[in-house]
């Protein structure tokens, strides 16, 4: 089980309170985790990562075990804290604007 | 002739959310719902002509993106439909500020335009211009490609506010015609239900671009027809109001005795085909009224001759903007006209225009407004 911190407005769209968790079959890694993710929540598909290239979308890091994750590669393994469910992997919306 | 209505719902879009405003066929005393879906943009919401308790939303986010949401009970309650606009085939170019090809790419939706008979056939049209047509009530989207594929499309460049395709109208007498506006590339018409288009920007003169009379390239802020004539078409023009009367083969400027011709927003009286509203706007570098008084002007000859209409609105230090999608007028006898401002407020009008009233007055800046009446 791998538990997913969503920032507020993904949260609400999701209908879903506080943290979320999801089962990632094999390997945890970003790309698998938000593979799992979209299958459980479907009205987050495009908010997080592009519908196609899959790319994160600017504004939104990625955050797990205090180290900012937003660069890895999608298929790289997360923290086995991560994977173990230990520590929640965090979705977050950057700071920007006023 | 007036339809029999009883009530009114005005759909407000705004940079934070989206407000449901109703109101009894007086339109005096008004109940604001809202906000729905706290903190995101509404560019646009419309109800379908057919059943007026489905609501289309188009939501967006710098930080999460485009999402479109559905309603079956008039706003009250939501759910997310498709939300994957993905054009058709190998996007290519278009023209990018400086003059340099930039490849196509989505951003939002800006207009969402319910067909006129299935309430479950939905328009959008989106940023970068590109017109998307659901069938099934917003569940999948595909792309009408025949626009962007028929020749023009590597020369469309964007205005200041993006390249957006903002208009679409739907022609309720001539099966398959279908009209759109892009800033800046144009007016487009397509015969065929949307599979083959041409620009219809002949007699349009912009002198912002290289050859003021080009087939494309013209910044069309919108436009507006009267369902029982929708061979006439007006527009409002980055600067110039133009009207046409044969489906936009041609057009000519009927800015009259407008105080200045640069504004957003045009629309037609439910019942008098010939009377149209436009807000004038000081320029394309002050965005707000002249002179700080915000004034509806009102043409009872289908343009060129035009009045002022101030009662009730501000007529000192207003400096607020009229966004293209910000006007629209219920079917009420009398015709209500309603336009949202950047300052928040939404007025309307009951009597055609000639008094005014803030029917809300402190929203987040509004970006669209539609009005549906309620039988």
């Amino acid at each position: 089980m791998i538990r997913v911190v969503l920032p507020a407005h993904l949260r609400n769209l999701a209908k879903a309170n506080g943290e979320v968790t999801v089962e990632v079959a094999g390997k945890a890694t970003i790309g698998s985790v938000l593979d799992a993710l979209e299958a459980t929540y479907p009205m987050l598909q495009g908010t997080i990562r592009d519908h196609v290239s899959k790319q994160r979308r600017p504004f939104v890091r990625f955050f797990a075990c205090a180290e900012d994750l937003s660069h890895d590669s999608a298929d790289a393994p997360l923290p086995d804290a991560i994977a173990s469910g230990t520590e929640p992997f965090l979705i977050v919306g950057a700071i920007a604007g006023g | 002739m007036a339809n029999k209505t009883n009530g009114v719902r005005v759909l407000v879009g705004t940079r934070k959310g989206a407000f449901i405003l109703t109101s009894d066929g007086k339109r005096k005393k008004w109940e604001v719902s809202g906000p729905h879906f706290a903190g995101w943009e509404i560019y646009h919401l419309k109800g379908s002509p057919v059943d007026p308790n489905r609501l289309y939303a188009s939501q967006s986010s710098g930080w999460f993106g485009q999402l479109i949401q559905r309603s079956s009970d008039g706003g009250k309650t939501w759910e997310p439909v498709d939300n994957k606009f993905v054009y058709d085939g190998v996007p290519g170019t278009h023209q990018w500020y400086d003059g340099t090809p930039h490849p196509w790419e989505f951003k939002r939706v800006w207009h969402i335009e319910p067909s006129l008979t299935d309430p479950d056939t939905v328009y959008a049209g989106i940023e970068d211009a590109a017109l998307f047509r659901s069938t099934d009530g917003g569940k999948s989207w595909g792309e009408l490609s025949g626009l962007r594929g028929h020749g023009s499309g590597p020369r469309w460049q964007p205005g200041a506010g993006g390249m957006c395709l903002h208009t679409i109208l739907l022609d309720p007498s001539v099966p398959g015609r279908i009209f759109i506006a892009i800033s800046a590339a144009g007016a487009f018409r397509s015969d065929d239900a949307g599979a083959t288009w041409r620009p219809i920007n002949q007699g349009l003169r912009s002198e912002h671009i290289p050859d003021p009379t080009a087939e494309v390239g013209h910044c069309v802020h919108r436009l507006a027809m009267h369902p029982s004539r929708p061979g006439v078409l007006f527009m409002q023009k980055h600067w110039d109001v133009m009207r046409s009367d044969n489906a936009g083969d041609s057009w000519r400027e009927v800015s009259g005795n407008l105080p200045t011709d640069f504004g957003f927003v045009i629309d037609v009286h439910a019942h008098e085909p010939e009377t149209i509203y436009v807000v004038p706007i000081k320029s394309d570098s002050e965005h707000f009224p002249l002179d700080g008084k915000l004034r509806v002007y009102r043409s009872r000859t289908g343009g060129n001759d035009w009045e002022p209409l101030t009662k009730g609105l501000p007529q000192s230090d207003c400096y607020v903007n009229v966004l293209r999608d910000a006007m629209a007028v219920d079917s009420l006898d009398s015709c209500g006209i309603y336009f949202g401002t950047t300052g928040g407020q939404v007025y309307a009008s009951a009597d055609a225009g000639d008094n005014w009233a803030p029917i809300v007055r402190d929203l987040p800046p509004v970006l669209s407004v539609e009005v549906q009446s309620l039988s």
